[in-house]
């Protein structure tokens, strides 16, 4: 019972990660219909700028406590990561928005092996480690191990999520991005600016790309120049699972993934007298992705949509 | 000038080319060395890939992420079929088909469930499908050892005719013929008959319906185009060339791990059709040349940094990747519709912004 | 039109242009020397760690000066990025043995030193690799494959008594990365193991790209395994030790060559303390010139991944075949190198009839106040 109780706490943290990541995707998905690819380059970039911030703020002054520090950290990796989200809708996507869907999806491979490559060059090819700064205090529920970050980090997802909800349902600015995903030209014409609703799509994302990047790297104690593709194709993967565009969607994604891939490698091994084990717990997340999709092929909360002609 | 001389002679232009791709690895092998004869060779192999995945998305237009499954089947089956790792040594003649056939099938199966997909899920189940399989071959070393897992299965046989294999260096007609050569004709040979496939496919009614599936699957549906069983042959086809193109790389190398069949395999491939011009076989052709070539020659910016700057000042291996994706990001921005579009598409990209948002929408309409 | 006499004409073509390639005399011969690693991708800190080890030892030896048949010779890395991948390995070993390189130290991973070698062979080029482990990499028969490194074989034999012995364990859990290199360690680790007559209760898996190893400790920890044996590297190693404490799974934790590195310290942080872990060879400090070797290596390149010193010690070995043989041939430097008996910072490197280094020691080391401290050394 505790291995299962623990095993659910291992999914549902890994899932609140593939949910903070997931929600990018999946709003500029929304707006656009465009599989941003870099964005978890963003993430990765985020966690970097904020270790180094960190390293300069631990230089600096040590005294300070370690949660002020990485908060130090995230407030430098978020303008950041949002001038680079920023740059990246301008320079590389922007200009190809009428061209078919294929030619940006390359366009953001190849700014991923850009990106990936710069930050190589500036940070080095090493695991960096992240510094033991933030409390770890263990509590134990029904047996099973959770920490403060853990629960943390599951309720900022949770916030986030539903911070964004709140945004795109009723603010202005979601108001105007709901009327662009539906249709870019009514929304020209009913006076709502296109072009700002799509960079301010990307400044959100990139923020909360920030916000993922160093809590993954807080979290797991270690940052990398490739760390973002693996986890940018989980948190696709997850927001495709919940219905690409949904915000909803891709919190739900996230969360079943994580715990699809907990039990999947948890389990597989028993159920299965040793015959499939724990290497394949990326065959049963893609399975269980596959399943869902051929019975409901708009994802679990992705509207449906009758064929255009 | 030149091409005025040759489009009024096709006969001379034909034989023209006919030589130079004869004579080819003799010319890079003496001007750049035998390392090139090699990535001829890969330039060859990823020419009959990128024409088999073109199938898949240049012409039906599904958005298939998971191609390099059926070249590790492919690459498989040779190995099984052929290696010590069986204890079997069939001839190549007899295991390339049936690699090749193997992974038909499995597109097949890879098919069915996805006929409801459309673009970015399609892509993604694809994707997941792709990854399926390459996790499949790393693990099915125990309990029953299938795949020698991460290890790889080495001292895969080379392509022989009877006695003759291609391996190490033969003299033939005076003349020093490596390995790398001898699999340079039989690549070369292999991707004609490929390129002729791939060209009678578009032209037939098969690739007519291929083509309606792709602007419209709804009103291809409407004008009795059996869109199941089409979408099913485009993705066995394309599977068997992957097959195909597979069960070459394993006799080429002689060794294969499931690291040769990764999901930047696949993207490369995709990368490769967008650049030259989706769903034109010249494009296509020249897409592989130039994304096979370009890492290989960026291996040489430490020489030109020399020559330059007396000193090599950024690591070239540093360089490489940095200015591959730079290019990708600049050619789509430069030109999206590929640097040898097929007439059709030019025109749609170069169309009033009405029939390009009409494109756009009906193109890779994601919403299934 | 006659094909015969096009490609006549063109070897005629072919001959004309290498004629040009010749270079003109000089007093000093250029011999060059490549060096193979991943330079790009995840595994390029490694890779590098490998050219900077190699790199170091060229540029000190040239640095002394090296006269092979009467010549001062100067030696010149040419350092090539494989990516990992089995195919760019096939294309670099081609090219280097075109550039006439007369001998490869490389390459990284067993995935790509194993095809390659085919082309060094075929080259009659000798290729000594720092770090690839796997079996299969000499049991090819090829004259001109060795390594420094000891094999998966002999590694893992001395983990496994370990673990059963000194550390007496009898509940054996193993986890690898489902790389060649970890999954070849972790399973002749687990038959020394199970040989020894310890148990093993759990057998997981991740891979070289994972940072979430919670599902499989939980799963591991249900079967209370009084220790954990990892097969893989550092990046892995440093964030599963953290994960284990978190979880309250108290076993100890052993692990090879890929975790024993000062990446691992920084990456467990607290919860490195008392793991322990083997690397082949003489610890470092404990070498004549090892912890001058650190000193000279990490004042120029910055701290040593894990295979720096193996490298280094291949290139060394390298030059002593060519100063035996007098020349830089790889004919004779071949024939040279079975009676290797050369003193390296990483130890006593001799080859058998495989290539492979005998009687290489293997030594344990253990996290005492967040350094890695020498337990003892198997012979």
């Amino acid at each position: 019972m505790d291995i299962f109780v623990q095993q659910l706490i291992n999914g549902l943290v890994l899932g609140s990660i593939y949910a903070l990541v997931a929600l990018g995707y999946t709003m500029v998905y929304g707006i656009l219909e465009l599989i941003n690819f870099a964005h978890g380059e963003v993430t990765m970039i985020g966690a970097m700028v904020a270790l180094a911030a960190i390293g300069l703020i631990m230089g600096a002054a040590p005294e300070l406590p370690g949660l002020v520090i990485v908060l130090g950290g995230v407030l430098v990796a978020i303008p950041a990561c949002m001038l680079l989200g920023f740059s990246i809708e301008r320079l590389a996507y922007r200009p190809l928005r009428r061209a078919p869907r294929l030619a940006p999806l390359i366009t953001a491979i190849g700014i991923s092996i850009v990106l990936q490559n710069v930050a190589m060059l500036v940070w080095g090819r090493q695991y960096i480690a992240f510094p033991p700064l933030l409390p770890q205090g263990r509590h134990e529920i029904l047996g099973a191990h959770i920490t403060d970050l853990q629960i943390f980090i599951v309720l900022l997802s949770v916030a986030i999520m539903l911070g964004l909800w709140f945004t795109v349902r009723k603010t202005r600015l979601g108001r105007a991005m709901r009327a662009t995903a539906q249709s870019r030209e009514v929304a020209e014409l009913m006076g709502v600016n296109v072009n700002t609703v799509i960079s301010a799509t990307f400044l959100i994302g990139s923020a909360l790309a920030a916000i993922a990047g160093v809590m993954v790297s807080a979290y797991y104690g270690l940052a990398h120049y490739y760390m973002g593709f693996m986890l940018g194709l989980k948190a696709f993967s997850a927001a495709v699972l919940g219905g690409i565009g949904n915000i909803a969607g891709a919190m739900l994604g996230g969360f079943l993934l994580g715990v699809v891939e907990a039990l999947g490698a948890g389990y597989i091994g028993d159920l299965t007298g040793g015959f499939l084990g724990s290497h394949y717990q990326d065959v049963f997340a893609f399975f269980v992705l596959i399943l869902v999709l051929v019975f409901r092929p708009s994802g679990l909360l992705g509207e449906r949509v009758a064929a255009r002609a | 000038m030149i091409m005025g001389f040759f489009r009024k002679h096709p006969q001379i232009a034909f034989v023209l080319l006919a030589a130079l791709l004869l004579a080819l690895p003799f010319l890079v092998g003496a001007g750049l060395g035998k390392s090139w004869v090699r990535v001829l060779d890969f330039v060859l192999l990823y020419v009959i890939l990128a024409l088999g995945l073109n199938i898949v998305v240049g012409y039906a237009g599904l958005l298939d992420l998971g191609f390099v499954a059926f070249y590790a089947l492919g690459a498989y089956v040779y190995a099984w079929l052929a290696s010590p790792h069986f204890g079997l040594h069939l001839p190549f003649w007899a295991v390339l088909p049936l690699g090749a056939a193997l992974a038909g099938v499995f597109g097949v199966l890879l098919g069915t469930p996805t006929l409801r997909l459309r673009g970015d899920y399609l892509a993604i189940v694809t994707l997941g499908f792709g990854e399926i399989i390459r996790i499949f071959m790393n693990n099915l070393n125990a309990p029953v050892n299938i795949t020698n897992g991460p290890q790889g299965i080495n001292l895969i046989d080379p392509v022989a005719f009877g006695g003759f294999a291609f391996a190490g260096t033969h003299t033939l007609l005076g003349l020093k013929v490596s390995a790398a050569h001898l699999y340079y004709y039989l690549f070369l040979a292999f991707t004609l008959a490929t390129i002729f496939v791939a060209m009678r496919l578009q032209d037939s009614r098969i690739g007519r319906a291929w083509a309606a599936i792709r602007e419209d699957e709804v009103a291809a549906a409407a004008m009795g185009i059996n869109t199941r069983n089409v979408k099913l042959l485009a993705f066995a086809m394309g599977a068997t060339f992957g097959g195909l193109a597979g069960g070459l790389f394993a006799s080429f190398q002689g060794f294969i791990s499931p690291e040769s069949f990764n999901l930047l395999e696949s993207i490369m491939i995709l990368c490769m059709i967008v650049l030259g011009g989706m769903g034109h076989i010249p494009g296509v052709i020249l897409g592989a040349v130039l994304l096979t070539v370009l890492p290989e020659a960026l291996r040489h910016i430490g020489d030109i940094q020399r020559a330059w700057l007396g000193q090599v000042v950024v690591d070239p291996a540093d360089l490489r990747m940095l200015l591959f994706g730079a290019a990708l990001v600049l050619m789509m921005l430069y030109r999206p519709e590929g640097l040898i579009p097929s007439r059709q598409r030019k025109r749609e990209f170069h169309a009033e912004d009405s029939v390009a948002e009409q494109e756009q929408a009906s193109l890779y309409d994601a919403r299934g | 039109m006659n094909i015969g006499k096009i490609s006549l004409s063109a070897s005629i073509l072919a001959l004309a242009l290498a004629g040009c390639g010749e270079k003109p005399e000089t007093g000093t011969e250029v011999v060059r020397i490549g060096s193979v690693a991943p330079l790009t991708g995840p595994q390029a800190h490694l890779g590098k760690d490998n050219e900077n080890g190699a790199r170091l030892a060229i540029d000190e030896i040239n640095a002394k000066g090296l006269v092979l048949g009467g010549r001062p010779v100067k030696l010149e890395l040419i350092g090539e990025d494989d990516q990992a991948d089995p195919k760019t390995a096939t294309i670099v070993a081609q090219k280097l043995s075109d550039q006439g390189v007369k001998a490869v130290i490389g390459h990284l991973n067993s995935g790509t030193t194993i095809p390659a070698s085919k082309y060094y062979r075929d080259a009659d080029i000798p290729q000594i690799s720092p770090s690839a482990t796997a079996i299969a990499y000499t049991a090819q028969g090829y004259r001109t494959a060795y390594r420094v490194m000891a094999n998966d074989e002999q590694q893992g034999r001395v983990l496994g008594q370990f673990a059963t012995g000194l550390m007496g364990a009898k509940r054996i859990a193993v986890i690898d990365d489902r790389t060649a290199y970890g999954q070849g360690l972790a399973d002749e680790f687990e038959k020394a193991a199970r040989a020894a007559g310890a148990q093993i209760v759990a057998r997981e898996y991740t891979n070289d790209r994972a940072t979430d190893f919670t599902p499989i400790l939980t799963s591991i920890k249900g079967k209370a395994p009084d220790l954990v044996f990892f097969g893989g590297m550092d990046p892995q190693g440093g964030p599963m030790v953290q994960q284990m404490k978190r979880l309250g799974l108290n076993a100890r934790y052993l692990g090879g060559d890929g975790i024993q590195n000062a990446n691992f310290l920084k990456l467990a942080g607290a919860d490195a303390e008392g793991v322990t872990a083997s690397s082949p060879g003489l610890p470092l400090e404990a070498m004549p010139g090892g912890p001058d070797f650190r000193q000279r290596f990490e004042s120029r390149y910055g701290q040593i991944q894990v295979y720096a010193p193996y490298a280094y010690d291949a290139v060394q070995v390298l030059a002593a075949a060519m100063r035996r043989a007098d020349s830089a041939d790889p004919a004779k430097v071949l024939a040279a190198l079975p009676q290797t008996d050369h003193q390296g910072v990483t130890g006593q490197i001799r080859f058998d009839a495989k290539g492979d280094t005998t009687g290489g020691a293997v030594t344990l080391y253990q996290v005492k106040n967040g350094a890695w401290v020498v337990l003892e050394t198997v012979k």
